[in-house]
């Protein structure tokens, strides 16, 4: 069933479902339709008081849970025992791009009206602007090379290596969090949590391959990442 | 003190009832292309009794109010909820009835006042107030009450009497989320002014807002509203007036002093740690494209207590 083309497309279509709600509650706001039809009130059940706030927060939430879940991708192949899995770590990770790229037009669009000079200052003083920039844009060489392609042009071990940046995005978003909420430091407790279980895992499956290694020098194992 | 020139304007005038409580649509500050025409769907879940005003004030702006479900969906009420959805929900079981409200401290007539003798200790009037919150949103809200320097003159505070502290209503089994440990602030909550800030005319006891006694989540039933401040400063649910010689601690500042200063006054000159302050966002706009103003637009009236102080500092 992995294997399906179909579920690749079910996939696809459910990474879009948050971009779908977004749409459908800009448009609401925006366009306001008669809203007492059944649809309007599946789709959006009550507009947002502060549509920057809800915009920023549904974009920002979706970038790292997609994260998560690309990092959680490599050890449920393993622990499961599906090592088809693999099929849609490209399409997760992109994910988490594209709503890292909706996350920083909102902020840029309605915090800031593309006042760049305003823009510059919050990137340069404020660390939580800073570091969440710093994890946007580390993203960017991921995105631009994760196709097949650049995977044979850079070679396996180069492109496995570039690609371990997204640990250091992870982590950079789970600060990024942390240094944003007020007082109520639970959700960003959470996702740091599931960040550092997944980080850890892969720390633990690198020793192990590396004893085992060393133990049996003359046998490779293939490399994971 | 000067008293500003009257605007004239009461709630009545600038919506109409049932404009805002039916099918309440209305055009949000915003460019032209994006203006954020809103049709806002739930109704009040709670029955709220209709207050009867016998005055409009001369200090309120004329400036288009905020949709009552707007001001009434979107609140910092942490012992409800952390996230700014959760209060409307999770308060509105909230039991008001009876309340007592204890003023104390270096008075010469402490006294407890019941619910009722706070609604009648003075003539309601409508003050409709700009709200700016720290965290860069405002409102404009048609806020009832009277000032609260007409309480304060009834207890008679003594000479000792420098400051002003209040305190909200704090009990896990009517707010089961009101628990430092997950909220990451101190209950109960307290607030503090000096006093002749709290006695200042535009210092408001709250006791309704759009006509009606206020909604749980806004801090029924009797709160305080400090419109040249940032929204914090307003503590919600009072149970407890105390007037004391030293200044209180505060509940935000005990949290994260180097963010929320005693203070707190409105000021686009002087940013938040983590966000200018010079812009906010008048909701439900998508923009925070609106002009931050000193004290929240009301220094004619208040900058005079805050001479020769260094604002900065005393952010
Ligand atoms: C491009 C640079 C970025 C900027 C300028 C930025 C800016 C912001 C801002 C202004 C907020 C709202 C803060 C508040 O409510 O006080 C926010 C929230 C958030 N951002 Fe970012 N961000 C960036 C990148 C990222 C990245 C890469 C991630 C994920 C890895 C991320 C995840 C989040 C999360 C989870 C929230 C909180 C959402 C919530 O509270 O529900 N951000 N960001």
């Amino acid at each position: 069933m992995l294997k399906s083309r179909w579920t690749k497309a079910v996939v696809f279509l459910l990474c879009l479902a948050p971009f779908a709600h977004l749409a459908a509650v800009l448009f609401a706001c925006l366009e306001q339709p008669d809203m007492s039809s059944p649809v309007w009130r599946i789709l959006v059940p009550a507009l947002p008081p502060n549509p920057l706030d809800f915009f920023t927060h549904l974009t920002g939430d979706w970038t790292l849970r997609f994260l998560v879940i690309t990092l959680a991708i490599t050890p449920l192949r393993k622990l499961l025992g599906l090592p088809d899995l693999i099929r849609f770590r490209r399409p997760l990770g992109l994910f988490a791009f594209f709503y890292g790229c909706l996350h920083l037009l909102t902020y840029l669009w309605f915090d800031k009206l593309f006042d760049f000079h305003e823009i510059w200052k919050d990137v340069a003083r404020r660390r939580f602007i800073t570091i969440g920039f710093a994890a946007l844009v580390l993203m960017i060489p991921l995105a631009l090379t994760s196709t097949k392609g650049w995977i044979r042009r850079l070679g396996g071990k180069r492109w496995q290596l570039l690609h371990r940046l997204i640990y250091v995005t992870a982590l950079a978003g789970v600060v990024h969090y942390y240094w944003l909420v007020k007082s109520d430091i639970r959700l960003p407790a959470l996702y740091a949590a599931l960040v550092a279980a997944l980080l850890l895992y892969r720390l633990a499956m690198s020793i192990l391959r590396r004893t085992r290694q060393s133990s049996a020098v003359s046998k490779p194992t293939p490399v994971e990442s | 003190m000067s008293i500003p020139k009257p605007a004239g304007l009461g709630q009545a005038d600038v919506t109409p009832r049932p404009v805002y409580l039916n099918r309440r649509k209305f055009l949000a500050a915003a460019p032209a292309a994006f203006a954020a025409t809103r049709a806002l769907l739930a109704p009040p879940a709670l029955a709220a009794t209709r207050l009867n005003i016998a005055a409009k004030s001369p200090f309120s702006t004329n400036e288009p109010l905020t949709a009552a479900d707007v001001a009434t969906h979107y609140n910092n009420f942490y012992e409800f909820g952390t996230s700014k959805n959760e209060p409307a929900r999770n308060a509105q079981n909230f039991r008001t009835n009876p309340w007592t409200l204890s003023v104390e401290g270096e008075v010469a007539k402490p006294r407890k006042f019941s619910l009722d003798e706070i609604l009648k200790l003075a003539p309601l009037e409508e003050r409709i107030y700009r709200h700016r919150c720290v965290e860069g949103w405002s409102i404009v809200v048609p806020w009832i009450g009277y000032s609260l320097s007409a309480l304060l003159n009834l207890v008679q505070p003594t000479a000792k009497a420098k400051y002003v502290a209040f305190e909200s209503y704090w009990d896990l089994k009517q707010m089961p989320l009101a628990r430092p440990e997950t909220a990451g602030i101190a209950f109960p909550y307290v607030e503090g002014l000096r006093l002749d800030e709290a006695m200042h005319p535009l210092a408001l006891l709250s006791v309704g807002m759009y006509g009606e006694s206020l909604p749980p989540q806004d801090g029924a039933p009797v709160r305080l509203v400090v419109p040249w401040k940032y929204g914090f400063k307003g503590a919600k649910s009072l149970v407890k007036i105390r007037l004391v010689g030293s200044q209180p601690p505060t509940t935000w500042n005990l949290a994260n002093a180097h963010e929320y200063g005693f203070y707190s006054n409105v000021n686009p000159q002087v940013d938040h740690p983590r966000w200018s302050q010079a812009k906010e966002q008048r909701l439900p706009s998508f923009f925070k494209n609106h002009a931050t103003q000193m004290f929240n637009g009301y220094a004619d009236q208040v900058a005079g207590l805050y001479s020769g102080m260094d604002l900065r500092k005393n952010y």
